[in-house]
């Protein structure tokens, strides 16, 4: 449903004017695409770069000898510590972190929204101004204190292996990270989900209701399916700043096997001596966004109009 | 308190639970020398324990000149995981030996006989209470130059043997049209810096009382007004672009021959070695002018945490093999500093590395060897980072006058004691 | 539309249904025990935490948490420079920087946002190649984004000795290197990395709002801009709400936008509170002003999300 684009009148001129206005638009577009291009360019024509390139030359001027050498590097030989096999295998660190934090912080957070607009009850919006005040702690303020309780948690989890052979993942660094991301995305996801279905009409839910629908019901198969856009959103804030996330992982994550990509990634581009390369380090960022921009674009098509039309209309 | 918050700490390591009274081969190690030259020289103390059968667990944070290392070292601690070691810096050391959460390897010191040949100035840092706690790695020295030999020539330049002949050799460099002073425009840069000029204007004895007894009579008084001066006729001579910029980026415009000269610590040697640079022929390293025969310096440390009793063999093994002579010369080459033992055999040095190591023996043994306090060597963390602050708000024009400059570095750093 | 959005309450005569009372009892704690464990976790993880930062503030803790109440030492060591000296101290540099920064990269980035999501809802082709333009810059970690962005704005590296080369010599931008402009470099940084997702929530938001009133309200003549104004952005004050408390908690939390673009500008120009609080808990080892400076953020942070909060939740959309 556009809005601009629609021909509202048939008056005179209205193909040209129409015309201009799209001119317009696709000319403010591109010009902000340029605007947020910008680093990107500089950060590409960098990575295929070599160094004395770099070094002498224009940071804006194309490269002159284009190398995938930085590339080749970053992904599968730059040192990351003491260890030079590149950042490649870091990848699987982030990702079995993120995908279960993003699934269950996002989840919670649509049954959260869902509770708290649609099975309203006394004291629904402290509840939720309390969860959403939550998004403000400055999580520096809480790496000591989780860092103790998680800590706590470990050793619970050894005497229960001890005790029942299973230590349910106390203790992991993974589990843990997994953990730390929930319960700081919580605030996120509930606030993004309950601003949504607060537009979400509720004569659907009452009608399903009398219907004898029950609360799971509904929310599978009335919500749910109505809710691509906002999952949409989430997904991509959760994942984004789960997989950039710095401070937790680099505390949290204990020795190498668990490191995430960030803390690789950290690694490779802060060197404190010795020389600084550039071209690796901006390949290195790329390769490291990689799964991000893939979410950004696979999950961007989901941004699909019309879905609420459509179940208003039933 | 924490103690008691940390009970238990064996368990937490999920490897600890594995092994039950036999020993870990294992050492864990948190560190910040994650690229490069660092990277590669930390390898060969790896190697080493490889050799003896211990497997090197690496647990690398970078960033921040090890900021970042330290936060996540804090929460490892609270968390009650210790590392088998991690990378230190002077006082860290000291406070976490306060918590009892260090180990102790005074027998293999004793064994090694590492209070001979540790300078007493490092043992202050590696010794706790009487007990080995830190394994120092390196010596650095803060009051260096480092020179572009062409530009020095084309300008027919001399080693200044003075403060004011500093000025007048950075005055040619002006007049031949050249960048007199490469600095990096960030505070521990110019602080590090200030560590030179207030050594080269008090001297030793008054770098002593100032900046490592913090005395405030000497805080305030008139010759630290005139270091203050003195580092404000320095910062004319700096491009208008200096602020923000990155140390190595300022070595970049010596190596170059962008710019004369860069004050820096002898990791800056570093970079010339990676640039292909020989001292002598490319480059000259010459003394902060006035500061010959002192030496104000830094040293990375290797601080040894409390594990339980399995690792312990593991830990003296990283220990013994990082006082090493073998290991100190090999690191220390690449590294660019020198050993933390007055006797290991200067003969793979370079020239700069070899008056280095006789530099620190002269300074040890007279007594003219000072913590950096921009360094974090002078003070503690607290002191030495309101002691930045006013410096670089005095670089960059918040603080205008040297009088304005003394008062606010007495009222910082008595805030901060 | 508007008695659609009217919350109902659809339990009451559920349950009164007679044989079912088991099973409707539990379907009505039902919506209260999904709710629960969030709620759980916040009010420990979070408030418990909130507590125990208030708590260390009024302690002597340095290196590590110390449990022994000193007063409020903390305090008077946070604010005693601030007002009585000249040059102003690290925390009033901080703390106006905040002010600055929070409501120019608030602002910016919500108009921006709100700007593209209406422009590229437009049936726009090529939605697909341009949404994840906008967006990446969240994408990517600031670690690195930040040095291409140091080198841009750097007036002997980036756009200032491009534009020199290009023969616009009178070309002046330094922002970066003046204490006095550094913050807005951290500002246009910030929009450039935020507005993007800002977009996105919008998009989503105008993707939610049901077409057959805006077909209505075309059909009454209104104008374009007449049913933005009036229909279209009314609707999206829930996504406003979304944006502005995403907004607001990134200005808070930037630290690394500081760090890597400027290293805390010259001579500390550039510092926010968080980059306050960092260097005081972790770097200077003096936990208690660390923990001070947090509870005066987060005080602050009460008094104007509070109200706000108060007024959005308060009053149902009607």
């Amino acid at each position: 449903m556009s809005v601009i684009a629609t021909p509202a009148r048939q008056s005179t001129g209205g193909i040209s004017a129409r015309t201009v206005n799209r001119i317009l638009i696709y000319s403010l577009l591109a010009l902000f695409a340029l605007f947020y291009l910008m680093p990107l360019f500089v950060m590409l024509v960098t990575s295929f770069k070599t160094m004395d390139e770099i070094q002498s030359g224009n940071m804006l001027a194309l490269p002159q000898a284009p190398t995938f050498e930085p590339w080749l590097k970053a992904w599968g030989e730059t040192c990351v510590g003491l260890t030079c096999a590149g950042i490649k295998g870091y990848f699987w660190n982030s990702i079995k972190m993120v995908v279960p934090a993003v699934l269950i912080s996002t989840l919670l957070g649509a049954l959260n929204g869902y509770v708290l607009t649609k099975w309203r009850f006394r004291g629904h919006t402290l509840v939720f101004g309390l969860m959403l005040f939550a998004c403000f702690i400055p999580f520096q303020s809480v790496l000591l204190p989780m860092a103790t309780i998680l800590g706590s948690l470990g050793r619970f989890g050894v005497t229960l292996r001890n005790a029942t052979g299973f230590s349910f993942g106390l203790g992991n660094p993974t589990v843990n990270l997994v953990f730390v991301h929930v319960v700081y995305g919580l605030g996120f996801t509930t606030l993004f989900f309950r601003n949504y279905y607060e537009a979400f009409p509720t004569e659907l839910v009452k009608a399903a209701q009398v219907d004898g629908a029950s609360f799971f019901q509904i929310f599978r198969r009335i919500m749910l399916p109505n809710s691509m856009p906002i999952f949409v959103v989430t997904v991509i804030y959760q994942f984004t700043n789960i997989w950039n996330d710095f401070l937790f992982a680099s505390a949290y994550a204990g020795t190498g096997d668990a490191m995430p990509m960030t803390v690789a990634l950290n690694n490779v581009v802060n060197t404190s001596t010795g020389v600084v390369e550039y071209n690796v380090n901006m390949a290195a960022a790329m390769i490291a966004a990689l799964p991000t921009l893939l979410v950004y674009v696979v999950a961007g098509r989901y941004f699909v109009r019309g879905l609420m039309a459509g179940a208003v209309k039933g | 308190m924490l103690r008691k918050l940390l009970i238990g700490t064996a368990l937490g390591s999920g490897l600890a639970f594995a092994a039950h009274a036999q020993d870990v081969k294992e050492v864990e190690m948190l560190h910040w020398w994650t690229s490069g030259g660092e990277a590669a020289a930390l390898n060969v103390l790896k190697e080493d324990l490889a050799k003896q059968g211990f497997a090197w667990k690496d647990v690398p944070v970078a960033g921040g000149g090890g900021d970042a290392a330290m936060t996540a070292l804090k929460a490892m601690v609270a968390a009650g995981n210790y590392p088998t070691a991690s990378q230190m810096l002077g006082y860290t050391v000291l406070d976490y030996a306060a918590a009892g959460v260090m180990g102790d390897l005074t027998e293999a010191a004793v064994k090694e006989g590492w209070d001979k040949s540790v300078p007493a100035a490092l043992q202050k840092f590696s010794v706790y209470d009487g007990k080995w706690v830190a394994a120092p790695v390196n010596v650095h020295s803060v009051n260096w130059l480092w020179i572009n030999k062409a530009v020095m020539d084309k300008i027919g330049g001399t080693e200044p043997k003075t403060f004011d002949e500093f000025i007048a050799l950075l005055d040619k460099a002006k007049a031949a049209g050249v960048i007199p002073l490469a600095l990096g425009g960030q505070n521990w840069q110019e602080a590090t810096m200030f560590d030179s000029v207030v050594l080269s204007t008090g001297g030793p004895e008054f770098y002593k009382k100032a900046f490592n007894d913090l005395d405030e009579e000497q805080l305030k008084s008139d010759t630290m007004k005139k270091s203050f001066d003195n580092l404000a006729k320095l910062v004319t001579y700096v491009d208008p672009n200096f602020s923000g910029r990155d140390w190595n980026l300022a070595t970049a415009m010596v190596i170059k021959g962008d710019a004369l000269v860069q004050v820096m610590g002898d990791w800056a040697k570093g970079e010339f070695n990676a640039a292909k640079k020989t001292p002598g022929t490319d480059f000259l390293c010459y003394r902060f002018p006035g500061t010959d025969g002192s030496v104000v310096y830094n040293s990375d440390m290797f601080g040894m945490f409390d594990v339980p009793e399995e690792r312990k063999a593991a830990q003296v093994a990283l220990a013994t093999a990082t006082l090493s002579k073998s290991f100190q010369s090999a690191f220390n080459v690449v590294k660019g500093s020198v050993p933390a033992r007055t006797d290991v055999p200067d003969t793979d040095f370079d020239a700069c590395g070899k008056k280095g190591i006789a530099d620190l023996k002269a300074a040890n043994e007279g007594g003219t060897l000072f913590g950096s306090l921009a360094q974090g060597y002078g003070a503690p963390p607290a002191v030495a980072n309101a002691y930045k602050d006013v410096v670089s708000k005095f670089v960059h024009g918040q603080i205008k006058t040297s009088d304005e400059a003394v008062t606010q570095l007495v009222n910082a750093i008595e805030d901060a004691k | 539309m508007t008695t659609v959005t009217t919350q109902i309450k659809l339990t009451p005569e559920h349950s009164a249904r007679p044989g079912a009372s088991m099973r409707s009892r539990l379907q009505d704690a039902l919506p209260k025990i999904v709710l629960a464990p969030s709620f759980a976790i916040t009010i420990v993880f979070v408030y418990g935490f909130i507590l125990w930062t208030v708590y260390l503030s009024f302690t002597n803790s340095k290196t590590f948490p110390s449990y022994a109440l000193t007063g409020p030492r903390a305090y008077q060591r946070l604010w005693r420079w601030t007002f009585e000296s000249d040059p102003p101290s690290s925390w009033y540099t901080s703390i106006t920087n905040m002010g600055i920064f929070g409501f120019l990269y608030i602002f910016i980035c919500l108009a921006l946002g709100l700007f593209l999501a209406i422009l590229l809802d437009q049936k726009i082709r090529g939605e697909g190649v341009l949404r994840p333009i906008y967006l990446y810059p969240m994408a990517l970690s600031f670690i690195v984004t930040g040095v291409a962005w140091k080198w841009f704005l750097d007036p002997g590296l980036g756009l200032e000795q491009t534009l020199h080369q290009w023969g616009w010599t009178s070309f002046h931008f330094d922002w970066i290197k003046n204490k006095d402009f550094v913050i807005y470099t951290v500002v246009i940084a910030g929009v450039w990395q935020a507005s993007g997702f800002i977009m996105a929530m919008f998009l989503a938001g105008l993707r939610g709002i049901d077409g057959e009133i805006m077909k209505a309200a075309q059909i009454d003549g209104a104008t374009t801009f007449q049913l933005y104004r009036r229909i279209v952005i009314p609707l999206l004050r829930p996504v406003f709400l979304s944006a502005f408390i995403v907004l607001a908690h990134l200005a808070i939390k930037s630290y690394d936008l500081v760090v890597a673009l400027t290293s805390g500008g010259p001579g500390g120009s550039a510092w926010l509170p968080s980059n306050f609080m960092y260097e005081y808990t972790f770097k200077r080892n003096e936990m208690a002003v660390g923990s001070a400076s947090a509870v005066i953020m987060l005080m602050t942070i009460t008094a104007i999300i509070v109200p706000y909060l108060y007024s959005e939740l308060r009053e149902k959309p009607r």
